[in-house]
């Protein structure tokens, strides 16, 4: 038997979008808009992909098209290779099944105890009490809500019932989860433990994440890859490590500038001159990944120009699981020291930006 | 106070009772699927039939819209075919179950889309069918809401019990009517009230009591 091309190729992603438009007729007082434009973009196996945006963007119409919320205008969606939009009302349903789906707002039933919450999907799809007992029980351990079984949610914090949500939206063992702003109800410590178990469910179960989200925080902290969204198109996607390190469309680099570290402290900024006086000093952006953001590069530096360096802001982080750090500093303006300096960065493969100068 | 006359307000008190129980729990049989279906059968929800809840929505309010007392007479045929005659306490039964219906449904259909619609998108994408929503989602969240529905649904059909007193329906209100205000009784129309008072009490404070119970959105200690 032979397989062909084609479907290999198509199997290698969990989603793919293909062309996908969505326009809303105008009904009553809203008028008529294009949610999505023409959207192409697939989700790798095994990734979890980040979906970012602003409010409006098109993103909760995107996500909702994988489990068939939505039905897109034109274009295809599949789903394991399977077409969404030629399912019938039955196939919908078993795929839903397939696909977990977790909610900015939890959408936990209040009248239900956590261990019922987390129930409720293998009861819809008609599993008998004990082996719903038996799926139940490791979930809760997993999600560390054992001790909570028994709980209403109106008992439980804002972390705890998305948590009742993860292991709801992973009872029915879903090769595929989609996360809607799971995270944007949180406070960030709150937010970072919630992630944090996804990124643990993602390596342990092999599960794809597909996630929407506005806060650029969740995309840096679990995502492999990324794409952006504005104005309903997809305006540049990649791996989360070369998008953040080099954004090339304007929404990117707004979304981006609001992540500590990116931006220069107010009254530096102020002081930001084009041109050097004499006795200036120059402000310049080092940007260093992988080896380099491990080094102690301003100590070497301050060594290799003899002169003075003043560290002005500067962020070392991880992103997508790299180490990268963005340092901005200043040492003064004198041709001699500004052409040491560059040797030195260019020497241990800095990228630099000249910002400007103060006096 | 005569024992004729206790007895007499004993026996009116179960009729209302009964009149009440009777019309209370088909009124209400009927009821809770007509508010479903007003619930959930608009534009784009689980059963999208916007027609059929247009027109059930019209007769549900001329139906509500249209005096008691009036209801009681114009229905007198459909009385007399249904329980043979149009006088007595059987006979008042089907006006007050009439009335009941769509009191009812639209304090259901309140109870039901008072539901946080993000619920019914989440069990859409568990892959629950239409029913499995109704049955484990709506009803369920619903369910302390629909409790105070029914509880004051009864407390009207006391009210409107007391009414068919008027055309000869029996219970505490004839029983008022016939000898407190007539026969220039005010004992027994001030112990009638008191009666009628203390069912209402009754009622709503075990409806109250009930829904407490349900209610899981507050948090206990």
């Amino acid at each position: 038997m032979t397989i062909p091309a084609s479907t290999i190729a198509r199997d290698d992603a969990a989603v793919a979008f293909d062309g996908v438009s969505k326009h809303f007729p105008a009904s009553g007082e809203s008028v008529a808009f294009t949610a999505l434009n023409n959207v192409s973009l697939t989700v790798a196996r095994g990734s979890i992909t980040g979906i970012i945006g602003r409010s409006g963007a098109g993103k909760s119409t995107l996500i909702r098209l994988v489990n068939g919320l939505e039905k897109p205008s034109s274009g295809k969606v599949r789903v394991d290779g399977v077409d969404v939009g030629a399912l019938d009302e039955g196939g919908l349903r078993n795929l839903r099944r397939s696909v977990g789906m977790i909610f900015q707002h939890f959408n936990v039933l209040s009248s239900r105890t956590v261990f019922g919450n987390v129930a409720l999907p293998l009861e819809i799809s008609g599993m008998d009490r004990r082996a719903i007992e038996a799926r139940v029980r490791p979930l809760l351990d997993l999600v560390g809500l054992a001790d909570k079984h028994g709980r209403y949610p109106a008992e439980l914090s804002g972390g705890q019932k998305q948590r009742i949500g993860i292991a709801r939206a992973l009872a029915t063992e879903p090769k595929l989860l989609l996360s809607d702003e799971a995270t944007s109800a949180l406070d960030p410590e709150t937010t970072q433990s919630i992630l944090e178990l996804l990124k643990r469910i993602n390596a342990e179960l092999g599960l794809t994440v597909l996630l929407i989200t506005h806060e650029m925080e969740v995309v840096k902290a679990v995502t492999s890859d990324v794409a952006v969204i504005d104005k309903g198109e997809i305006v540049e996607r990649g791996h989360t490590f070369d998008v953040f390190t080099h954004p090339k469309h304007a929404t990117t680099q707004a979304l981006l500038s609001g992540l500590p570290g990116s931006k220069l402290p107010e009254a530096i900024a102020r002081g930001l001159k084009p041109a050097a006086a004499p006795g200036d000093r120059v402000v310049v952006r080092l940007t260093f990944f992988g080896a380099a953001a491990e080094r102690p590069l301003i100590s070497q530096l301050i060594q290799s120009i003899g002169a003075e360096v003043n560290i002005i802001a500067g962020t070392i982080d991880e992103i997508g699981g790299k180490p990268y750090g963005s340092l901005v500093v200043a040492y003064g303006a004198d041709p001699e020291t500004v052409e040491k300096a560059e040797r030195f960065f260019s020497e241990n493969g800095l990228v630099t930006e000249v910002l400007g100068y103060v006096a | 106070m005569s024992p004729d006359l206790l007895l007499l307000i004993g026996k009116a008190t179960l009729d209302t009772l009964r009149m009440v129980a009777i019309a209370g729990f088909i009124g209400a049989l009927i009821g809770l699927p007509i508010g479903i279906f007003l619930a959930t059968s608009g534009k784009g929800e689980l059963f999208p039939a916007p027609n059929v809840n247009r027109a059930t929505g019209l007769i549900v309010n001329a139906t509500r819209s249209t005096p008691f007392i009036i209801l009681v007479v114009a229905i007198i045929p459909f009385t007399r075919l249904v329980t043979g005659t149009s006088i007595g306490t059987k006979a008042a039964i089907v006006p007050l179950t009439i009335a009941t219906i769509p009191f009812f449904a639209r304090l259901v259909e309140a109870a039901i889309r008072d539901v946080d619609k993000g619920l019914i998108e989440a069990a859409r994408a568990m892959g629950a069918t239409p029913m499995q929503i109704v049955f484990k989602v709506l009803l369920a969240e619903a369910r302390p809401a629909l409790t105070l529905a029914l509880t004051m649904t009864i407390v009207s059909l006391i009210g409107y019990s007391a009414m068919v007193g008027a055309v000869g329906g029996g219970g505490l209100g004839d029983l008022g009517i016939r000898y407190g205000y007539q026969r220039f009784m005010p004992d027994v129309m001030l112990i009638v009230v008191i009666v009628l008072i203390v069912l209402v009490q009754l009622v709503q404070s075990a409806g109250d009591r009930l829904a407490r119970r349900f209610d899981k959105r507050s948090r206990k200690t």
